[in-house]
């Protein structure tokens, strides 16, 4: 039941990332990362993790994607054209690339001791990771929210029309 | 050899944390718009948050997880102020094309 589930997302992951590549449309780029998302949040079920499946749905698939299509919508972006780039990325990027995975996976194939998921593993529940995340660290936790609000005065600065001075635009 | 076991190793997990991971440093390589190069580097960091759950699972513990928690709101952060600088760049450009995007090229 596990590998069969885990065979199911993990090639609809891979198509998603595949199909995020080749399409022209941006908008179609974004629907497929979505696609890519909640999969990996079956996948993070698979493994145990309840919280952050739900997490997942909600914030990525949810909350970022929706931005991004609203931008893409907004800009009305377009075909995206072809063009060939600079050379650089084809003589360094794409043997970088391979090298990278090469150097990644077998360096995970070579690992020792490590264990199998099973259907009916242990589950994180929210309580135990709330345990740690809301006594341990809760200073990060804080900190966190902190960002996020300069992220989002930073966004409304930097969106906004008009300059420094906050003086409309003629 | 029997096929049908019903677990999976959690070194498959692992390979395609790395193969989405590597596909997110193509698309970033070859995607021409600015928009789609941003989701390629979504893609790259939802990546690697499999390998921390994978990680999480294989030791019982729970601090993985409370990492990934922890990338998923720096992302939601990324994501809004780098959208914003996406705006700002195509009031001032008019245009999506990193190739024409190249003030700060050499």
């Amino acid at each position: 039941m596990h590998l069969i589930l885990f065979i199911i997302f993990a090639a609809l992951c891979l198509t998603g990332a595949v199909n995020l590549l080749f399409q022209k449309q941006p908008i179609n780029s974004a629907l497929s990362l979505i696609v890519v998302m909640t999969s990996l949040a079956v996948l993070y079920l698979l493994l145990g993790a309840e919280f952050l499946a739900a997490a997942q749905v909600i914030v990525y698939a949810g909350a970022i994607m929706v931005l991004f299509t609203f931008v893409v919508m907004l800009l009305n972006a377009g075909r995206e054209e072809r063009t060939l780039g600079s050379r650089a990325y084809r003589t360094v990027g794409f043997p970088a690339v391979a090298a990278i995975l090469a150097v990644i996976a077998t360096s995970f194939i070579k690992l020792q001791g490590f264990g199998s998921a099973r259907i009916d593993d242990h589950i994180t529940s929210t309580a135990d990771l709330s345990a740690v995340l809301f006594t341990k660290l809760l200073l990060p936790f804080e900190v966190t929210s902190v960002l996020i609000l300069v992220a989002i005065l930073g966004s409304v600065a930097l969106a906004r029309k008009g300059d420094a001075e906050g003086r409309e635009p003629k | 050899m029997h096929i049908v076991s019903h677990e999976v190793p959690l070194v498959w997990y692992l390979i395609l944390s790395a193969v989405l991971f590597c596909l997110g440093v193509v698309g970033f390589l070859i995607k021409r718009n600015l928009i789609t190069v941003f989701m390629s580097i979504e893609l790259m960091l939802n990546a690697v948050n499999l390998s921390f759950v994978t990680f999480a699972h294989q030791w019982h513990e729970v601090k993985g997880q409370i990492f990934v928690f922890f990338v998923m709101m720096v992302a939601a952060a990324e994501a809004a102020v780098g959208l914003a600088i996406i705006i700002a760049v195509f009031r001032a450009r008019s245009t999506l094309a990193v190739d024409r995007i190249d003030l700060m090229k050499l």
